[in-house]
C-alpha cells in the first residue's frame, strides 16, 4: 500500500462503508423479518407450541369387570391429573379411535379382575398408539403408575402390609439446575442458537449472494477497497444484528417466559460473540461458493439451520443418535454453544465449560472465513 | 386435453428448474440425505448415556446396583466418582446426565430389612432426557429390591401388560421417517413455488410473460404443476425407500396416499403462490416461506404432540395443512388406515387448498393488473 492512502485514510474509508452498508441493511424490509419477527415466532413456538413435557393425555376405557374394584379404579383413572378419559366402550370401539388418533392408548380392566383383586392380585392391559413412540412409553408408565398407587391405596385402606410401603432400596431423585422440570427451559435458550444461525448464516449467505448475483461483487473488487476491508464492512453489520436479536430474545426469555439467568450477561456476550463468528463465516463461504441465491438459500438451510435445529442436541440427545451420525455431530458448530446456553441460562457460570466450547468455536470462525476468501479470490480472479 | 400454450410454460417452467445442475443437485439430493440423517438420528428415546456413581458405602448391595447399571443396554459408560466436588463436576461439565450417590450404611440398611436409600442427582438442564433416565434408574432400582433375599412376593400377579398396537417395539424410525415424508414434501414444493413469482419479477423477466399471449390462469397452473411434480416425485423416492432400505412397514393403502398427497401439494402451493405473489424479491419470498414453513413443522405433531399445546395453538395446528397429511402418512405406514380414516384427513386438507388457491390467484390477478 505505498504511496496509497494513509492509514488514517484507510480507517475513514473502513467507517464509511460500514455506514453504508449499516444503511443498506437498516432500509431492507427482510432484515427487520428475520432480525426481529422471525426470532420472535420462533421463540414463541420454543416457548409454547414445543411441549416435551408430558400432558395430558387423552385415553379410552374399556372395563369388562363389574366388581367393586373395577368401578373403584375406572375412578381413579378418570380423576387421574395424567389422563383424560374421552372414550368408554368395547375395546373394538376404542381400536378404531386409537386409529383416528383422537385417543392415544386403551386401558383394559379384564374379566375376573375383582375376583384376583381379592386374591390379591389384579392384572390391567394397556394398548398404546406405538406410531408415536414417545407419546406410548408415557401411557404405559403412566397407566402403569395409577394402577399402583391405586392398589397400595386399597392395601392401606383393608389394612393388609402394601408391597409398596417400603421396598429395600429406595431412590430419591433431585433435579438440578431445573428443578420443575419445564422443558421451555432449555428449548428457550437453546433457540437463541437457531436465532444467531438465521442472522449468521442464512441471512449473510443470501445477501451476499445476491450482490455475486447481480454483478456488483466484481464491481466492489475493482475498487481500491481491500479483501479484508471488505470482509470487515459484509460482517461487522450482522455480527451487531446478531447481537441485537440475541439481547431482544434473552430480554423475552427472562421477562416473557420466566427462564432463569443465573450466569452473567458478559459471559453470555462471550458466548454468543464467539458463536457468531463461525456462523457468519458459514455464510460468506456459501454465498461465495454458489453465488446464486436459491442454490446458497437451500445449502444454508440444509447445512446450518437444519442440523443446528435438529443434530446439535438442542432437541434430540446426540448420545441416542447412530454412531456416524454422532461423529458427524463434531462438524457442526452448534453443537458447541447449546451446552453453554443452557449453562449460562440455567446453571451460573462455569468457564472451565465455556472456555474449551468457545476455542473450538472460533477454530470453526478461522476454517470458515478462510476457505471464504480462498474461494472469493479465486472466483474474482 | 391440455392446451398446447399450457404444455408449452408447463415445459418452460421444468426447464427453469432443471437446467441448472447445482439446483437440480439441490432439489434432489437434500432430500435424501434428510431422510438418512434426520430420519435416524431425531430420536427422543435415551440411548448411550454416561452415569456418574459415588460409592461412600462400598458394601454389597450398592454393588449389586451399580452392576446391574453397567448391565443396562441403555447406559454405555459408568463413571467412578470420588467425591462431592467430583460428582458436581461431573454433572457440571455434562460428562455424565445422572448420578447414583450411595451414602456409609446404605448396605447395612438393606440387610437389616431397615431399607436402604439412595440418590439420584440429575442434570436439570436437559430434562427430558433426565426424566426418561429416571425412569431407568427406579427400574433398576425396582429390579435390585426384588433381588434382595426377604422381600415378599405378591400372592398373585399384579401390575400391567403392555401392548404397543402399529409399532410393537417402540421404534422411532417408524414415526420419523414417515413423517419426513409431510415435512420434507412441505420444505421442497412450498420454497419452489415461493421462488417462482418472485424471481422473475426479481430478474425483469415478468413483463415478458405478461405480454406473451398466455392467460393469466395458464402463467400460474404453468408456475404451479412443475413444483408440485418435483414434490411428489420426492414422497414417491421416500415411499419406496422406507419400507426397502429401512424395513418399515407400509401396511395401508399407496392409491390413497396418493390421494392425499395431491391435494396436501395443491394446498402447499397455494401457500407457497401466495407468499410469490407478495414477495417483491427472492429474498423477500425465501423469508416468507421460511415464515410459514418453520411454524407449519413445528406445530404439526412432528416435533411434539399437538394434545400439548396450549388451546390457542392448537387451533394453528388444525388450519396446517402438514398436520392432516401427517396423520395420513404415519396412518397408512404403521397403522394400515382404512381408506375412509384418510378421507377424513382429506377433506379439511382439500378446503385448505381450495382457500390458499383462490387466495393466491386472484391476488394474482390484483397484482397483475
Amino acid at each position: 500500500m505505498s504511496g496509497g492512502p494513509s492509514s488514517f485514510g484507510q480507517g475513514r474509508r473502513l467507517i464509511a462503508l460500514l455506514v453504508k452498508e449499516a444503511r443498506q441493511i437498516l432500509r431492507d424490509p427482510s432484515t427487520g423479518l428475520i432480525a426481529f419477527v422471525l426470532p420472535l415466532i420462533l421463540l414463541f413456538l420454543f416457548g409454547f407450541g414445543v411441549n416435551l413435557d408430558t400432558a395430558r393425555t387423552g385415553i379410552g376405557l374399556a372395563v369388562r369387570d363389574d366388581s367393586q374394584a373395577a368401578s373403584s379404579l375406572a375412578r381413579d383413572f378418570a380423576a387421574s391429573r395424567w389422563f383424560d378419559v374421552r372414550e368408554t366402550g368395547p375395546v373394538s370401539s376404542l381400536g378404531s379411535e386409537l386409529m383416528r388418533g383422537r385417543i392415544r392408548g386403551i386401558v383394559v380392566i379384564p374379566d375376573g379382575f375383582g375376583r384376583d383383586v381379592a386374591a390379591g392380585g389384579g392384572t390391567i392391559q394397556i394398548i398404546a398408539d406405538g406410531s408415536l413412540p414417545n407419546t406410548a412409553g408415557f401411557v404405559a408408565a403412566y397407566a402403569e403408575g395409577v394402577r399402583a398407587s391405586w392398589a397400595a391405596q386399597r392395601d392401606l385402606d383393608q389394612g393388609r402390609p402394601s408391597s409398596f410401603a417400603a421396598p429395600p432400596i429406595s431412590v430419591t431423585q433431585r433435579h438440578w439446575f431445573n428443578p420443575e422440570l419445564a422443558s421451555r427451559f432449555f428449548l428457550v435458550p437453546g433457540s437463541i442458537a437457531v436465532v444467531m444461525t438465521m442472522i449468521g448464516t442464512l441471512l449473510t449467505a443470501l445477501v451476499v449472494a445476491r450482490e455475486w448475483e447481480r454483478g456488483t461483487m466484481e464491481g466492489i473488487m475493482a475498487t481500491p477497497v481491500g479483501m479484508g476491508e471488505f470482509i470487515a464492512t459484509k460482517v461487522v453489520p450482522y455480527f451487531g444484528l446478531g447481537l441485537c436479536s440475541m439481547a431482544l430474545c434473552t430480554l423475552l426469555a427472562v421477562a416473557l417466559f420466566r427462564v432463569p439467568f443465573r450466569g452473567s450477561p458478559l459471559a453470555l456476550l462471550a458466548i454468543s460473540a464467539t458463536f457468531l463468528v463461525p456462523a457468519l463465516g458459514q455464510g460468506l463461504l456459501i454465498s461465495a461458493a454458489t453465488k446464486n441465491q436459491f442454490v446458497a438459500s437451500q445449502i444454508a438451510l440444509l447445512t446450518a439451520f437444519l442440523p443446528t435445529l435438529l443434530l446439535s442436541g438442542f432437541l434430540f440427545e446426540i448420545a441416542s443418535m447412530p454412531r456416524a451420525i454422532r461423529a458427524l455431530t463434531y462438524a457442526i458448530p452448534s453443537r458447541y454453544v447449546i451446552p453453554q446456553l443452557q449453562t449460562v441460562f440455567l446453571a451460573g457460570d462455569d468457564w472451565g465449560l465455556y472456555l474449551p466450547n468457545m476455542a473450538i468455536l472460533l477454530g470453526f470462525g478461522a476454517l470458515f472465513f478462510g476457505i471464504a476468501v480462498a474461494v472469493t479470490h479465486r472466483r474474482v480472479a | 386435453m391440455i392446451g398446447v400454450r399450457l404444455r408449452a410454460i408447463i415445459v418452460k417452467e421444468l426447464w427453469a428448474i432443471l437446467r441448472d445442475p447445482r439446483t437440480r443437485i439441490t432439489l434432489l439430493a437434500p432430500p435424501i440425505m434428510q431422510l438418512l440423517v434426520f430420519g435416524l438420528a431425531t430420536t427422543l428415546e435415551v440411548k448411550n448415556i454416561a452415569l456418574g456413581v459415588l460409592d461412600r458405602d462400598g458394601g454389597p448391595w450398592s454393588q449389586e446396583v451399580i452392576e446391574r447399571v453397567q448391565g443396562s443396554p441403555n447406559v454405555a459408560r459408568v463413571v467412578s466418582l470420588a467425591s462431592e466436588d467430583d460428582l458436581r463436576t461431573a454433572i457440571g461439565r455434562q460428562r455424565v446426565i445422572a448420578a447414583l450417590r450411595f451414602d456409609p450404611g446404605f448396605s447395612a440398611d438393606v440387610a437389616s430389612g431397615r431399607g436402604g436409600r439412595m440418590s439420584a442427582v440429575f442434570d436439570g438442564r436437559r430434562s427430558n432426557t433426565a426424566q426418561i433416565v429416571a425412569g431407568y434408574i427406579d427400574r433398576i432400582a425396582a429390579e435390585a429390591s426384588a433381588s434382595v433375599a426377604h422381600a415378599k412376593a405378591p400372592l398373585a400377579p399384579r401390575g400391567s401388560i403392555t401392548i404397543n398396537w402399529f409399532n410393537p417395539n417402540l421404534d422411532y424410525p417408524w414415526f420419523t421417517m414417515p413423517s419426513l415424508i409431510a415435512v420434507i414434501a412441505a420444505i421442497t414444493t412450498m420454497s419452489m413455488v415461493a421462488q417462482s413469482v418472485a424471481r422473475e419479477r426479481e430478474l425483469g423477466t415478468f413483463d415478458q410473460l405478461m405480454v406473451s399471449p398466455l392467460r393469466v390462469h395458464e402463467i400460474l397452473i404453468g408456475k404451479m404443476v412443475p413444483p408440485m411434480m418435483v414434490g411428489a416425485v420426492v414422497a414417491t423416492i421416500y415411499l419406496i425407500v422406507i419400507p426397502l432400505l429401512f424395513g418399515v412397514p407400509l401396511t395401508g393403502s399407496v392409491p390413497m396416499f396418493y390421494v392425499a398427497l395431491v391435494i396436501y401439494l395443491f394446498a402447499l402451493t397455494g401457500i407457497g403462490m401466495f407468499v410469490s405473489v407478495l414477495a417483491a424479491t427472492q429474498q423477500q419470498a425465501f423469508l416468507g416461506m421460511f415464515l410459514v414453513a418453520v411454524p407449519a413443522i413445528l406445530l404439526s405433531g412432528y416435533a411434539s404432540p399437538v394434545d400439548n399445546m396450549p388451546g390457542w395453538l392448537r387451533v394453528v395446528a388444525h388450519i396446517n395443512p402438514t398436520t392432516y397429511f401427517l396423520a395420513v402418512a404415519d396412518g397408512v405406514f404403521l397403522k394400515a388406515m382404512p381408506p375412509r380414516d384418510v378421507l377424513d384427513n382429506c377433506w379439511p386438507l382439500a378446503l385448505i387448498a381450495i382457500v390458499t388457491l383462490s387466495a393466491s390467484s386472484s391476488l394474482f390477478r390484483s397484482r397483475m393488473e
